[in-house]
């Protein structure tokens, strides 16, 4: 026996009270939304306010109200395409669960609240952070922070922590995202950015789709694999399931969770085995190919079908058709990023396009597809634990002393690297953490193992949230602000192809509520701190934030919002200067990263890589297994994603009654072969159980399914939450969290769960 | 001012995702807001994601015109479909019955049949409908035959379908494989049923001589 499993709390009366004042409740078109023939008085063109490939779109506005969205079809990326989540994202606003006070903690209010003044809560939140600071030290107050926020913000964050709090514990959502591909990119090409601009999908000769459920994460990127496809494009899938763009591929590779850097070692062995490598620009461009070619060695066909748990010819197959290709392009997404060893997944499939030579060039393409809205802006500006501005590392003086002159302070006083968002959770359980403000994050659903996030919050003395509405993790805090929704500010985002792009402003924040930017400014001043946190506008902060970017890897300093609306974005890197006898990128800035003879400011010309010899690395990547395999006790392997309607933690997403209605709760997915097994039959109650909790849910048998593993989507709370169930372990360089892989068992249930009567389904 | 010509649709099931933003899209057409005329369904979810989408295929001689007692459903000159129209319509349901795509719908709370009108207020001003500029997977598609032989050189549009006796002909064309053949599988052909002994109904199943365009 491995101890019992935490118990989980039931939906408390107070819960259930917070949620009948705060929802989320289902918010669906009515009046102008409803009536045909409403004309608004302006079209917003923007962006969705969802995942990372920032649909273009426009905002129909009607007195201060979203009244629905057009389509864009002058955007080149979507061309007007949308998902169901871009269609309905006019429903956030104006929504009855909208946040217009601010909130103090009030266990005899209804709900647990009382409203409060704003000025009251700036000047509440400003004290709190000032005694814990005085009693604990900088450190024990932290901020997280979010990668659906503006760049514009996400640096403001950074330049609040570092600088006015002078605290080094912040860091973001995007730890739960984008790590393991930011790092293992910087490992092997020096530069965090997906190479190339999507359109090198359409034209290559084959496309190598890992842990990538497009169709559902990233819905617009299918017509491109699949117009690829069109034009003759062999499309391989690597997938524990077979998702909508798996259901139609060339080659499926079903891999069994957790083992895919055995699954892409023993394809490059079959490359170096058959010469289906190009050993010329292994030379020429990359470092690092014997060590390499010596540890893939013992990765036979067989050896990788036994542990990856697919086919032999389809193992050979896939190595065939990647390594005999001319032009090719690999993406991949949380599926191979999600683990305990997130960072050697990404860099041994790297090491498969490295020895393709299959980069730099038109239709040779590699790219990791960002899951938030700003998933690549939010993760180059300084609110990463470890970051400064441009891509710059806070542990580097050069780097310190740049940014400090920008920001006008003394290198010696930016505090040292902090912690990543989990082990700020840890350190609160542990007391060493007394303060928190969160902006843009929801742990209590979107962190593994949320039961421990739960009490480790309730130790806070002083927990101080911006939202726009109550979420789950709101409900803890001390204070909650009244932020602003994405089409209540502007500014600008990045876009997954590395296209900085707009996002415009279309209706004024409602009651108190205020754009997020002017609350952190508030509680600077109200701190008495207010010293580089004056910005009158977003636009300022960008003009800032070109200054402080250049000469960094992500350097903005070439960018303006005037040329972003010019050429539909600009992608980055987008210098200011270069040096004599080196080309200016040109409108667009740098859409395809490592064109021969490219320049960067670390090769200086020596290579199109990001290192001083100019040349990529190819690292060893041992196969390394999850952190918690299936035994006896808990003989199911669990892996966790999304579905198509809903968002992240559906703080959004789950107060929208059409996206809801498409899936109103999560369903744990299984085999056939496993239901019978354990005598569950389709619709089912269903209890999955780990060693961190369980869940009740209902059963959906399918054999799109590997028979050893069971699925659940994680947008949902409380008792529907998947991370009830999930593990904590992170990867050690990147400390994403194992969100794919854990052990549990699966019963039928004694009876439907207690929330079944007691709650609606998005709750 | 009528839907140009050289604009087509084309549904492509293959490429269907399911993820239903043709559903959502629908919803926000300004001629019926806040309802669906799109039918999306599994074809059998517990072996295949597979999903198929159903638009009004506007048939040229269109069987829910037929059946109309009150005479309230109109095609116009460029090939629309429409919903019916309020004055007449007697929410009887024979065109919900009688359609062999299954598309009208009875809006019961309104005593109206509804249907797709592919977007008249969209197409007919040069704009694609909703549900083809949304969708992510171009399953559902609007553009020229051209464009489409360029962008699906694998696949060839079908607009021609046999249901019994009757040959229907519809202004949506579904993209079908291009090599193979397009097999109408007439299951009249093989059993025995030389009427179905009702006037009505046998006369729709009748391949009918030029009912012409209602």
């Amino acid at each position: 026996m491995n101890g019992p499993a935490r118990t989980t709390e039931t939906t408390p009366s107070l819960d259930r009270e917070t949620i009948a004042q705060f929802g989320p409740h289902l918010a669906y078109a009515k009046d102008d939304r409803l009536d045909s023939g409403v004309e608004p008085d302006k079209y917003v063109k923007t962006h969705c306010c969802f995942c990372g490939q920032q649909c273009g779109m426009q905002l129909k506005v009607k007195d201060n109200l979203v009244i629905g969205v057009e389509p864009w079809y002058e955007f080149p990326f979507n061309k007007g395409m949308m998902c169901p989540k871009g269609i309905k994202r006019y429903l956030q606003q104006a929504h009855p669960d909208r946040l217009l006070h601010a909130y103090e903690k009030d266990t005899a209010s209804p709900g647990g609240f009382k409203t409060m003044a704003y000025d009251a809560a700036i000047r509440k939140t400003a004290g709190e952070i000032e005694r814990i600071q005085a009693t604990y030290g900088h450190d024990a107050f932290a901020l997280l922070s979010g990668a659906s926020l503006t760049t514009e913000k996400t640096y403001l964050m950074g330049k609040f922590a570092h600088m006015c709090l002078r605290t080094a514990n912040i860091d973001y959502n995007g730890r739960l995202c984008m790590v393991s591909a930011g790092a293992g990119n910087k490992k092997a090409f020096g530069i965090d950015r997906a190479a190339n601009p999507w359109d090198d999908i359409l034209g290559a000769d084959v496309i190598l789709v890992s842990g990538a459920n497009i169709a559902e994460c990233a819905p617009i990127t299918t017509n491109y694999v699949w117009q690829a496809r069109e034009q003759g494009a062999k499309v391989i899938v690597v997938d524990p399931r077979i998702t909508p763009i798996a259901r139609t591929c060339d080659l499926f590779l079903p891999v069994k969770p957790g083992r895919d850097t055995a699954l892409f070692n023993g394809i490059l062995q079959l490359m170096i085995e058959h010469d289906w490598i190009d050993q010329q620009f292994i030379a020429n461009h990359t470092v690092g190919f014997d060590a390499v070619a010596a540890e893939v060695r013992e990765w036979t066909p067989q050896r990788t079908a036994e542990v990856t748990g697919i086919a032999v010819k389809s193992i050979e197959q896939a190595a065939e058709w990647w390594g005999t290709a001319k032009t090719s392009f690999l993406c991949h997404a949380r599926g191979l990023e999600h683990h305990s060893h997130g960072v050697q997944n990404v860099m041994s499939a790297i090491n498969i396009v490295l020895a393709s030579g299959r980069i730099g060039r038109p239709n040779c393409g590699y790219a990791t597809i960002t899951g938030q809205g700003n998933g690549q802006g939010g993760r180059e500006h300084g609110q990463k634990c470890d970051q400064l501005p441009g891509g710059r590392d806070l542990a580097n003086p050069e780097h310190r002393e740049y940014v400090a002159g920008v920001w006008g302070m003394d290198p010696a006083d930016l505090p040292q690297p902090g912690v990543d968002a989990y082990e700020i959770i840890r350190k609160i359980d542990r007391g060493e953490i007394k303060g928190l403000l969160s902006l843009c994050f929801n742990p209590v659903v979107s962190l593994p193992d949320n039961n421990f996030v739960r009490q480790a919050l309730e130790k806070l003395e002083y927990y101080a949230v911006i939202d726009f509405f109550m979420s789950e993790s709101a409900r803890y805090a001390t204070v909650v602000l009244p932020g602003s929704l994405q089409e209540e500010d502007e500014g600008t985002v990045t876009q997954t192809e590395g296209r900085v792009i707009r996002i415009n402003k279309a209706v004024e924040c409602p009651g108190e509520a205020r754009p997020d930017w002017q609350i952190i400014q508030d509680i600077a001043k109200a701190l008495g701190r207010e010293q580089g946190l004056t910005f009158a506008s977003p636009g300022e902060m960008f003009e800032e934030l070109r200054l402080a970017s250049k000469g960094g890897i992500a350097d903005y300093s070439g960018i303006s919002y005037e040329r972003i609306e010019k050429n539909f974005g600009v992608f980055w890197p987008c210098p200011s200067e270069v040096p004599d006898g080196v080309a200016m990128p040109g409108p667009q800035g740098t859409p395809r990263l490592f064109e021969p003879g490219s320049w960067n400011p670390v090769a200086k010309g020596a290579g199109p890589f990001y290192f001083p010899d100019g040349k990529a690395r190819l690292n060893v990547t041992a196969y390394v297994g999850p952190a918690e395999d299936v035994d006896e006790e808990f003989p199911i392997i669990l892996t966790t994603g999304r579905v198509v309607s809903q968002f992240l933690s559906g703080n959004q997403t789950r107060r929208i009654g059409p996206l809801v209605d498409h899936c109103p709760e999560p369903r744990i997915e299984m085999h056939p072969r496993l239901a019978t097994r354990l005598g569950i039959t389709d619709g089912d109650w269903a209890t999955a159980e780990s060693r961190r909790g369980n869940c009740t849910l209902r059963a959906s048998v399918v054999t799109t399914i590997r028979p050893d593993t069971v699925f659940i989507p994680y947008h949902w709370a409380g008792r529907k939450s998947a991370n009830q169930l999930t593990i904590s372990a992170q990867d050690p360089i990147s400390k994403i969290p194992e969100y794919k892989v854990c052990a549990v068992r699966v019963r039928k249930a004694d009876a439907p769960p207690a929330y079944a009567d007691s709650i609606e389904p998005q709750q | 001012m009528p839907v140009p010509d050289a604009l087509e649709f084309f549904i492509d099931p293959g490429r269907c995702i399911g993820c239903q933003a043709c559903i959502q899209a629908c919803t926000e057409c300004d001629t019926h807001k806040g309802q669906s005329m799109i039918q999306l369904d599994y074809v059998d979810r517990a072996h295949s994601t597979q999903t198929v989408p159903v638009v009004c295929l506007h048939c040229d001689s269109p069987t829910c015109a037929e059946v109309c007692p009150a005479d309230a459903i109109k095609r116009t000159e460029d090939g629309i479909v429409h919903t019916a129209r309020k004055p007449r319509c007697i929410a009887c349901n024979n065109c919900v019955l009688a359609c062999p795509f299954g598309v009208p719908k009875m809006q019961t709370e309104m005593n109206l049949m509804m249907k797709c009108d592919m977007c008249y207020d969209r197409t007919s001003v040069g704009l694609k409908p909703w549900c083809a500029s949304a969708c992510p997977s171009q399953a559902l598609a609007f553009g020229t035959r051209e464009e489409m032989a360029r962008l699906r050189p694998h696949a060839k549009p079908v607009n021609t379908f046999q249901f019994g006796m009757q040959t229907i002909r519809t202004k949506v064309n579904i993209m079908v494989p291009r090599d193979s053949a397009v097999e109408i599988v007439d299951v009249t052909a093989a059993i025995h049923e030389p009427t179905i002994g009702h006037e009505m109904l046998d006369d729709v199943f009748e391949p009918g001589p030029d009912r012409g365009d209602a």
